[in-house]
């Protein structure tokens, strides 16, 4: 038996008040013959599970707790074992070296700007490159440090440019003394930073000799004092840098300017005042004795100085007399 | 009778956890079809605002989300007859409900016709000790309700009060805080048998189900097809089922007296079936295509095919007139109705006030009922369908489904019964408390 209403909505085909029966053309099969609407109960097993699905936490369970517990199975089953772990690791980085190796990337030349042949060799041979060599692999941080420990090299810019290039732009030091120490002879910039050694005086007399212990630490104030000594330049051989702590300007002659501690370029323009007015170190002089400013002092040659005690002993003589 | 007593305020905290859920099934277990419907509770007066509609005792509140109806397996008179076959039927209707809503249930309310209901009629006497009326004194009053011999292997369904007094003043709804010295009451109570209660129980916890409720589908039909001053000013209710025929009488909002008459739209059926000789399954399609109960001069012109497929030219081309079909059904018919008179008129529905009859169910729907049972049953008779739920398909709307819709409004608002009023203080199991240590001391 059927529910009476789910069967009304049949009635629409064939009202029964028109009377079914004088209406000549019926359906073909008696309306007896329609098979009964088929309603299967559900197994009990189906009824249970449907009802388990329904529930909300199940199918949150099944719907993305599922799907995630088998990846991360599979995926750990598979990377349980080292020899897959590292040959995933591997692929990997071959295929990071292939992208790093493309021509793109790779560096093939070096152009070094600014700097004379031999350094630019000693450049390269710093930067210790095996072109080609690809761009990611290239520090370029660490490479202008190793350049610029060249003491030649003041600053240096390194730059990868377009056509596998790497540019690096010096700027070279500039000698401006020599310095005669107890190593050898060696170069110095203003600044009293090494440029370079020196086999032979010869190779640079154009720049002027400084000596001593310590004389490289100030560079700067020897050129103060080579710049002030003006009219005196041709005759200086040197400056020679006493204790660490003051300047004596050697001259031809054999003669010395002692200078002192503090002031010293006042002390010197005060020699050359003296010389300028009193020829001073046309004089039979070896030593001007500036240290102490109160109490300048000059030390005879044995020539004067006998030359001084005969006019003495002749002023005495003379008095006695 | 404890024990059910006991079952019912169980059924009464399962009713409160499913509302607290949100979702609750209704089971109507009928011996035509079982419907399943699954309501879903928004919270009191969720619609409310939404329309403009008033409270409208609970039913705006749900929305049926999921219906289904199968064809009845194993029912007979409104009766569990054969139990796997009616767990069958309610799977495949829980089932394709579930599938329609889209959600589990697991708390059903459900309602039955058959097992022979019997209505008593209780009065209880209670001196009140204050002057004002409390709870407690509501809970001795309908202790001191005089309980009648019910019969061995029966249970009690429904046990409503039906009207407090107090002193001489009657008719009260609510007697709580008011003075007086001497509390009465008037319970009725709606007994059936334990056998087939136990039947329809077991049959829903097969189905992996809570059951949250039980109602007479007589009291239910009554409930959504009667409107509010019918069941004010004294109404009955018919519903004609399949198998089994529910008379409910209602009076002051109050059901006061219920029956079953074990005759409905089956017995037709297999009339039918026997008179024109062909299967069952016809004899319904042709009861519900072709049936009525007033034959007139048209019907004797207007010829019915019967069919058949025995192969036989002579017996598959069979006719027969409406006016024959009208000759087998009217009998019948009126000997259901006979029967219900006969019930009316033992509960002494003559004294009610008003005395209308409103008829229901899939079996109301044969034409020219109405007029065959204004005859029977008296003037004031018309055809009801049950009041419209939120939510609930065309399909269902009909008058077959009134105890499904009432049931419906039974499980938004049910109506206070015996156990869901306070227990008297002296009735508790006074070592209750002790054997609970007990059991936690032997346990722990």
């Amino acid at each position: 038996m059927q529910p009476l209403i789910l069967r009304r909505a049949d009635q629409s085909d064939a009202d029964p008040r028109d009377g079914g029966a004088h209406h000549a053309p019926r359906t073909p099969r008696p309306p007896g013959h329609r098979p009964p609407r088929r309603d299967p109960a559900p197994s009990r097993i189906a009824y249970r599970l449907h009802r388990l699905w329904l529930t909300p936490s199940y199918r949150r369970l099944l719907r993305v707790g599922l799907p995630m517990a088998v990846v991360v199975g599979a995926l750990g089953a598979y990377f349980g074992n080292p020899e897959r772990r590292a040959e995933v690791v591997a692929r990997y980085h071959q295929i990071q070296r292939e992208i790093e190796t493309r021509p793109e990337f790779m560096v093939n030349m070096v152009s070094i700007d600014g700097a004379s042949p031999p350094l630019a060799q000693a450049i390269r041979q710093s930067l210790g490159l095996k072109l080609p060599v690809s761009s990611f692999d290239l520090d370029l941080v660490a490479l202008r440090h190793k350049v610029e420990a060249l003491d030649a090299v003041a600053n240096a810019d390194l730059e990868v440019g377009t056509g596998g290039a790497l540019h690096v732009t010096i700027v070279q030091r500039k000698g401006a003394v020599v310095w005669r120490s107890g190593a050898g002879l060696e170069m110095l910039d203003p600044t009293g930073h090494r440029v370079a050694g020196l086999v032979d005086r010869d190779a640079r007399a154009d720049l002027p000799l400084i000596a001593g212990q310590g004389a490289d630490a100030a560079v700067p104030q020897a050129l103060a004092l080579l710049k002030a000594a003006g009219p005196l330049r041709p005759r200086i051989r040197g400056l020679v840098r006493v204790g660490e702590r003051r300047w004596n300007v050697v001259l031809d002659r054999d003669q010395v300017i002692e200078l002192p501690e503090t002031h010293p370029i006042e002390a010197l323009e005060r020699v050359l005042a003296l010389d300028n007015a009193q020829k001073l170190l046309e004089r039979g002089i070896t030593v001007v004795d500036m240290r102490n400013e109160a109490r300048p002092t000059v030390r005879l040659t044995p020539e004067a100085m006998e030359e001084l005690r005969k006019m003495r002993q002749s002023e005495a003589g003379a008095k006695t007399l | 009778m404890t024990d059910l007593y006991q079952g019912q305020r169980m059924m009464r905290n399962m009713r409160k956890a499913a509302m607290q859920r949100g979702v609750i099934a209704i089971l109507d277990v009928g011996t035509s079809k079982i419907g399943c419907l699954i309501l879903r509770f928004d919270g009191p007066d969720h619609f409310r605002e939404a329309e403009g509609i008033g409270p409208m005792a609970g039913q705006s509140s749900f929305r049926v989300i999921g219906a289904a109806t199968t064809r009845s397996r194993g029912v007979r008179f409104g009766e569990i007859d054969a139990m796997q076959e009616t767990e069958r039927a309610i799977r495949t209707a829980v089932q394709a409900a579930q599938k329609m809503a889209n959600v589990r249930v697991d708390h059903v309310i459900a309602c039955f016709s058959g097992a022979r209901p019997r209505s008593y009629g209780l009065a209880g006497e209670w001196a009140l000790e204050e002057g004002a009326v409390s709870e407690q004194d509501v809970a001795r009053v309908l202790a001191a309700c005089e309980v009648p011999d019910i019969g061995q292997g029966r249970e009690v369904l429904h046990a409503q009060p039906v009207n407090f007094a107090l002193d001489h003043r009657s008719g009260l709804g609510d007697p709580r805080g008011q003075v007086g010295n001497r509390l009465a009451c008037d319970m009725h109570l709606l007994s059936v048998d334990g056998a087939a209660i136990q039947n329809v129980l077991a049959a829903i916890k097969r189905c992996d189900l809570e059951v949250a409720g039980l109602a007479s589908s007589a009291y239910v039909s009554g409930i959504s097809s009667l409107v509010e001053d019918e069941q004010e000013l004294g109404a009955a209710c018919i519903d004609m089922g399949g198998g089994a025929t529910g008379i409910s009488v209602f009076i002051k909002k109050h059901m006061i007296y219920a029956d079953s008459v074990r005759l409905g739209g089956d017995h037709v059926t297999s009339d039918i079936s026997k008179g024109l000789q062909v299967p069952l399954a016809v004899a319904e399609r042709i009861k519900t295509r072709h049936g009525g109960v007033i034959a007139t001069g048209m019907d004797d012109r207007e010829m019915i095919e019967i069919g058949g497929d025995s192969g036989d030219w002579e017996k598959d081309r069979r006719t027969a007139s409406r006016a024959e079909l009208i000759g087998i059904m009217r009998p019948r018919v009126e000997e259901i109705l006979e029967e219900v008179r006969a019930r009316l008129d033992a509960a002494g529905f003559e004294h009610l006030p008003s005395q209308q009859i409103v008829l229901t169910g899939g079996g109301s729907q044969i034409p020219g009922l109405d007029g065959l049972a204004s005859r029977i049953l008296g003037q004031r008779v018309r055809l009801g369908r049950p009041l419209r739920v939120q939510g609930l398909p065309q399909a269902a709307t009909g008058p077959a489904f009134s105890s499904a819709v009432g049931l419906c409004l039974f499980a938004a608002h049910p109506q206070d019964e015996w156990w869901d009023f306070e227990m008297p203080l002296d009735r508790y199991p006074a070592r209750s408390l002790k054997r609970a240590l007990k059991w936690f001391k032997d346990n722990w």
